[in-house]
């Protein structure tokens, strides 16, 4: 009988996800184009968000946009309807984006001409918030017919995310979710982000929104 | 629901260390996983099963141990375990202040592996 020898490994599993996400920061920082990934379920409204917020910055921010929906051009063509850079990722059945497939996003945009590049991930409340994927800042939103209970059932995303859009503000008169118990289960789990209450429907806190970005976007590429 | 894909990950380091340390087989591999991952231990195992064969770890058995999510208050900095999952109004056991940062409960680390 052979002995049983005992190896110790420590090693991280993410480690390679991690380092290249944190040189994918370092270049973002010298190529001055603020990067963030926007996280949420499917149908909460990330690709009508990304819409209305790249109508309200053309004039003031060049805006990328690196779709990861998976396998369609869709809303990459909605996209580049609105006269912003799309890149499509072909995801295949994957349920999150990677550090290494927002390279291969990076590589096929032209930094130079970009002040800002949105991701939109794959449409999931789970695994998106387990990888780093180089951004610089997460946002994510949860939509009022997602109910006032999801940070209670998927933690980690609200304790990753830096900023809330609370979306589809519209249909809340119609719904029994409670907006101040939300914010106090958000706030439990991660008391620096930030809340904005939008619809991108009517309109409702885009600007909020939209202000909060441009100004964060002008100090990380001043 | 990305159990496949770290499972990969598991496999490629496990059959590095166990090529770099000359050894036949792989018996167990010890890891801990953070409170924090809805990764599920069951799925993880099988997935690795079915990845694993015809390679130095076939039929290894995964051990896998929970970390705690553990938080660092942010005014006395005392650190405190939390249950993520009951978790209302948590609050510093020393100060009773709110305001709190993460340090563990998110890590997925390999700690060691029994080989022959």
């Amino acid at each position: 009988m052979e002995k049983v020898r005992l190896i110790e490994v420590k090693e991280d599993i993410m480690s390679d996800n991690d380092a290249v996400a944190s040189s994918l920061r370092a270049r973002l920082s010298k190529e001055k184009t603020f990067l963030i990934n926007l996280m949420a379920s499917p149908g909460a409204g990330k690709t009508s968000l990304i819409l209305k917020t790249l109508e309200r910055l053309k004039n003031e921010l060049r805006t990328g946009v690196i779709e990861a929906d998976i396998d369609s051009m869709v809303d990459a063509e909605k996209v580049a309807a609105q006269g912003a850079a799309a890149v499509q990722l072909r995801t295949g059945g994957f349920c999150h984006v990677d550090a290494s497939m927002v390279e291969k996003g990076l590589n096929n945009l032209d930094l130079d001409e970009l002040d800002l590049v949105i991701i939109e991930n794959v449409g999931n409340l789970v695994c998106p918030a387990e990888f780093d994927t180089g951004a610089i800042k997460n946002v994510m939103i949860l939509s009022i017919p997602e109910g006032d209970d999801k940070p209670l059932k998927y933690p980690l995303m609200f304790s990753v995310c830096d900023v809330l859009l609370v979306n589809k503000m519209d249909y809340l008169p119609l719904s029994d979710f409670d907006v101040n118990a939300m914010r106090e289960r958000v706030l439990n789990l991660n008391h620096k982000i930030e809340i904005f209450e939008v619809s991108t429907k009517t309109g409702e806190g885009i600007e909020a929104w939209t202000n909060w970005l441009k100004g964060e976007a002008a100090s990380f590429i001043r | 629901m990305h159990e496949l894909q770290v499972t990969h990950r598991i496999l490629d380091i496990v059959v590095r260390h166990a090529q770099a340390n000359g050894a036949n087989k792989v018996v167990s591999i010890q890891l801990k996983i953070g409170e924090l991952s809805d990764l599920e231990n069951e799925w993880i195992q099988k997935y690795f099963d079915y990845i694993s064969k015809d390679t130095l770890a076939e039929n290894a058995t995964l051990m896998i141990e929970r970390t705690p999510v553990v938080m660092k208050c942010d005014d006395c900095a005392h650190s405190f375990e939390v249950n993520f999952r009951q978790m209302k109004d948590i609050q510093c056991p020393e100060c009773a202040h709110k305001k709190y940062t993460l340090i563990s409960g998110n890590e997925y680390n390999i700690k060691n592996m029994e080989v022959i």
